[in-house]
């Protein structure tokens, strides 16, 4: 540190007030869904921490609102595009790095061109095709357009193809075939930006809400986001409720986030994440 | 040793699946936007070519200019802010100090929230109860509750607010990818010539992050261009007083339901947004192109 101390107490005096600006509104949420109905939430300045910390806000909102059947379509939905994106992602970019065959640049060359198109600007017509699969207000056909994502396909194949070449060469040799030189030789090279396509698609599936909210009309379907947008319509006259209701859609993924986050960020030293 | 995989198919066999993806989910629905925007197809039924109906419908459309206005706004708001901010913070948690992957991480979880999420936790905080209201009217700087939730300029300010809230990590992560390319030998070349930190981030810093910058300025103004969550919870779905505080892709999502819905009138929305999204898109690589 070469005696820089003065800059070190800047640094960490700046990096604590950002820490306030980004944790106190969490921090505040989560603080008020702990709060007792005899607390006033209302005044100028209501107290900090929870006078009379409860959990009774949590068990209200699971009465009023089927949030466990919420959190269950939410897993479902999650589930499939976790399972879809690390198989089909990984298998067409195998394709795509590794082996050779006539119409491979075409193909490489539409798949890039899908990442121009915003998928609020074929959200309508993805609408119209699954409707037209009798998908319609089901939890498959919120999870089965995202189920292998073009950008997952690509970073696939970018780690795929980091893989050096005398590797492969020295399989073909032996006599192994595509499938074994992907499993013993491709995957095991492939951990890092796998778990990184794990991860986002897990986070992606739980966070969206549009999609679902335009697939979804049953409310005995609805995925946790559009959920808690109907709790927050039902219960505005009680932040608490809705304060709990955001804290059980929240805290899964600040955990996965939180465990998986090595991953993530040994990626982004590594370059592999340009947004 | 079995030879299964070893014909000429093999390597179709591995990318059927994300081929058959590619076809029906993102080929085919770019395809059929373009179809749809020139018909009458409705949630419940209709589907008739009314050739240029439509177009002729989203020019005279109020609703559809003062939602442009807002993105317009939107973006110029964001753009600078979003550029900028998420670079200094960057510039922050890049030096290895004890506890920085905590920071990093923290930085970052508005990222990984869901915009609902957000959304309804800064709407208790902007309501006219809330704390921030509470807190100015505390300290005496307003008499009245500011309605940020309900005045149709106060809500989009809100609202962007909001999306910078949650946006400043992910850039923020961007920039600190990049930032590991600028030479470290540089900064400490001019800090022994004696240039200081604000003199260093603008003559070093920033010039090997000016590719990160653009590329960054492209996401903002695309990704403002697409806001929904935000605008949608805050309003409660409502776009605002009168309707006024609605996205494009609100309006999109508005036609797609229900006995009022118009499926045609929104894929020509959708071609509207894919107009406007292009165009900063193609506009900025063209820069990039020339500075390179």
């Amino acid at each position: 540190m070469r005696g820089f101390t003065g800059e070190n107490v800047l640094r960490y005096a700046l990096l604590l007030l950002v820490l306030v600006l980004t944790v106190g509104p969490f921090a505040w949420m989560l603080s008020t869904s702990l709060k007792g109905s005899g607390e006033d939430i209302f005044t100028e300045i209501p107290a900090f921490l929870p006078q009379q910390p409860t959990l009774n806000n949590y068990a209200r909102v699971a009465d009023s609102i089927p949030v466990w059947s919420y959190i269950a379509n939410s897993l479902i939905v999650a589930a499939m595009a976790v399972t879809g994106n690390a198989v089909g992602a990984t298998l067409a970019g195998y394709a795509l790095a590794r082996l050779r065959f006539r119409g491979m640049k075409l193909l490489l060359g539409l798949t890039l061109g899908t990442l121009i198109l915003p998928g609020e600007v074929t959200i309508i017509s993805q609408y119209v095709t699954v409707r037209g699969m009798g998908l319609a207000d089901t939890l498959l056909g919120v999870a089965l357009p995202g189920a292998i994502a073009m950008l997952n396909v690509l970073l696939m194949r970018t780690a795929f193809a980091a893989i050096p070449d005398e590797m492969d060469e020295a399989a073909i040799i032996d006599g192994a075939d595509a499938w074994q030189r992907f499993v013993r030789i491709g995957l095991p090279n492939v951990k890092g930006m796998l778990s990184v396509v794990v991860i986002f698609s897990f986070i992606g599936a739980w966070d969206d809400f549009l999609w679902p909210l335009i697939v979804l009309t049953n409310p005995e379907k609805y995925t946790l986001t559009v959920g808690l947008q109907y709790l927050s319509g039902a219960f505005s006259s009680d932040p608490r409720l809705i304060a709990a209701g955001t804290m059980i859609a929240f805290l899964p993924i600040a955990v996965v986030f939180g465990v998986a986050q090595r991953f993530f960020f040994r990626g982004v030293e590594e370059g592999a994440i340009k947004g | 040793m079995t030879r299964t995989f070893q014909g000429r198919f093999t390597p179709w066999l591995f990318a059927a699946p994300g081929l058959v993806w590619l076809v029906v989910f993102n080929l085919w629905p770019a395809f059929n936007t373009v179809v749809l925007a020139f018909t009458n197809a409705k949630p419940l039924g209709g589907g008739h070519f009314t050739g240029l109906a439509n177009l002729g419908r989203a020019l005279n459309d109020d609703q559809l200019a003062t939602a442009l206005l807002n993105s317009v706004i939107y973006m110029l708001v964001c753009l600078p802010v979003l550029t900028l901010l998420p670079l200094l913070l960057a510039v922050l948690v890049e030096k290895k100090l004890p506890g920085i992957t905590f920071f990093r991480t923290t930085f970052y979880t508005p990222v990984v929230a869901s915009a609902v999420v957000v959304a309804l936790i800064w709407e208790w905080l902007l309501e006219d109860r809330g704390l921030i209201n509470g807190f100015a009217q505390w300290l005496g700087v307003i008499a009245e509750p500011l309605p940020f939730l309900t005045d149709r300029w106060l809500l989009l300010l809100s609202a962007i607010s909001l999306t910078i809230w949650k946006g400043m990590g992910y850039y923020m992560v961007i920039y600190l990818s990049a930032l590991g390319n600028v030479r470290r030998e540089l900064h400490e070349a001019a800090a022994v010539d004696g240039a200081g930190a604000v003199r260093r981030f603008r003559s070093i810093t920033v010039p090997g992050v000016r590719n990160t910058m653009l590329l960054v300025s492209v996401l903002i103004s695309v990704s403002a261009l697409r806001v929904f969550s935000e605008l949608y919870v805050l309003s409660n779905g409502t776009g605002g007083p009168g309707g006024q505080d609605m996205s494009v892709v609100m309006l999109i999502q508005m036609y797609s339901r229900g006995f009022t819905g118009h499926l045609g009138y929104a894929s020509m929305l959708s071609l509207v947004l894919f107009v406007v999204t292009v165009g900063p898109m193609l506009l900025l690589l063209r820069l990039n192109r020339k500075g390179a």
